[in-house]
């Protein structure tokens, strides 16, 4: 299977009702069918700790949330995380694009990939790291264990997962 | 008329609503005057006060009022062209405009100055938004629950702040009764 149309079935299993966006070129196509799928409501945002702020409103409705965005925000959430997301203690996955690692063309995306585990690390932010497209059958696992959690949860997810994608 | 004698002034009309409330002295004010289950008090994260109002507004149907600050929605500008293109008819966005960061100091802000914060919401494509003076707030916001019609409301008030106690309240506590709140409301 696709794993676009995977992540979007595990959401739903997972029962998310709600999810925010930044775009990246590897993400367009699980933002394109979070999009079009029935059952969630899919808010785009402008930058990524607008879109922390939206998924804590939507746990506070009842809502369980997920947000999709870009490895390069880790370094823009972090005052979010820590004293909205952690401090409350709200559940939060977070489905991220990784860029700058190995089959990276973009030579300034390498920067913040050097960063990017060692700042969730840091953060004491659960972190998973999805390498081939078969991983995708872990992400049922990793969803009910962040609400289950109560905390923010990293999926990074590499260029060579998002191969299986179309 | 300063921000914490125009919450003082609205505390009838909010008494039966979902409350997000901005960090640092509104929160506080706002828990010393009148502290209920149904108020969420940011006690971190400034500029996300509208971003929590709209994901929460957007996800039941309870009416909102996010009381926000102009020095927090320049922070978060994005904020109001997401507001803008997700309308939801419960939600109240009331935005405090002292022309100050009140709770470092009184600092001025660019709403203050020659920034509108109305323009910028109209601008930004927002159907309903309403400047008013600050002694106007509570009838304004009265009629904007009325209309079922999601605005922002500007309330232009004085600077300056009042002696205030720290929240003691625990930030799982605050969630915790808040969504109790919210789930007896839709049942």
């Amino acid at each position: 299977m696709n794993v676009n149309d995977a992540i979007v079935e595990s959401m739903v299993r997972a029962r998310i009702g709600f999810v925010t966006s930044v775009p990246c070129k590897q993400l367009a196509g699980v933002i394109e069918r979070v999009d079009k799928a029935t059952g969630f409501r899919h808010v785009p945002c402008n930058k990524e700790d607008e879109g922390i702020g939206l998924c804590a409103g939507a746990w506070l409705a009842g809502t369980r949330p997920c947000i999709i965005m870009q490895n390069t925000a880790v370094g823009v959430v972090i005052n979010a995380l820590v004293t909205l997301t952690q401090y409350y203690r709200f559940p939060l996955p977070m489905l991220i694009s990784y860029r700058g690692e190995v089959g990276e063309r973009i030579n300034c995306q390498v920067e913040m990939a050097v960063h990017t585990k060692a700042l969730l690390s840091q953060l004491s932010v659960p972190t998973y790291h999805f390498h081939r497209p078969d991983d995708v059958g872990e992400l049922d696992g990793i969803l009910a264990h962040t609400f289950v959690a109560r905390k923010p949860v990293a999926i990074l997810t590499d260029a060579s997962f998002w191969k299986g994608s179309a | 008329m300063i921000r914490s004698e125009l919450l003082k002034s609205i505390l009838p009309v909010i008494r039966d609503e979902l409350v997000v409330c901005n960090i640092g002295l509104p929160s506080q004010e706002l828990y010393m005057l009148e502290d209920r289950p149904a108020n969420f008090y940011m006690l971190g994260t400034m500029g996300l006060c509208s971003s929590i109002g709209l994901g929460l507004a957007l996800n039941q149907k309870a009416k909102v009022i996010a009381i926000d600050g102009d020095g927090s929605v320049l922070t978060n500008l994005g904020t109001l062209p997401t507001i803008a293109n997700n309308v939801a008819d419960n939600f109240i966005l009331l935005i405090v405009d002292n022309g100050s960061y009140g709770s470092t100091g009184d600092q001025p802000t660019y709403a203050g100055l020659k920034t509108s914060l109305t323009k910028v919401a109209e601008a930004c494509g927002c159907d309903n938004v309403i400047e008013c003076r600050a002694e106007e707030t509570a009838e304004v916001l009265r009629n904007a629950l009325a209309s079922n019609r999601m605005t922002v409301i500007v309330a232009k008030c004085a600077s300056g702040n009042v002696p205030v106690p720290v929240i003691e309240l625990d930030p799982a506590v605050i969630a915790h009764r808040f969504r109790d709140e919210v789930a007896r409301r839709k049942a």
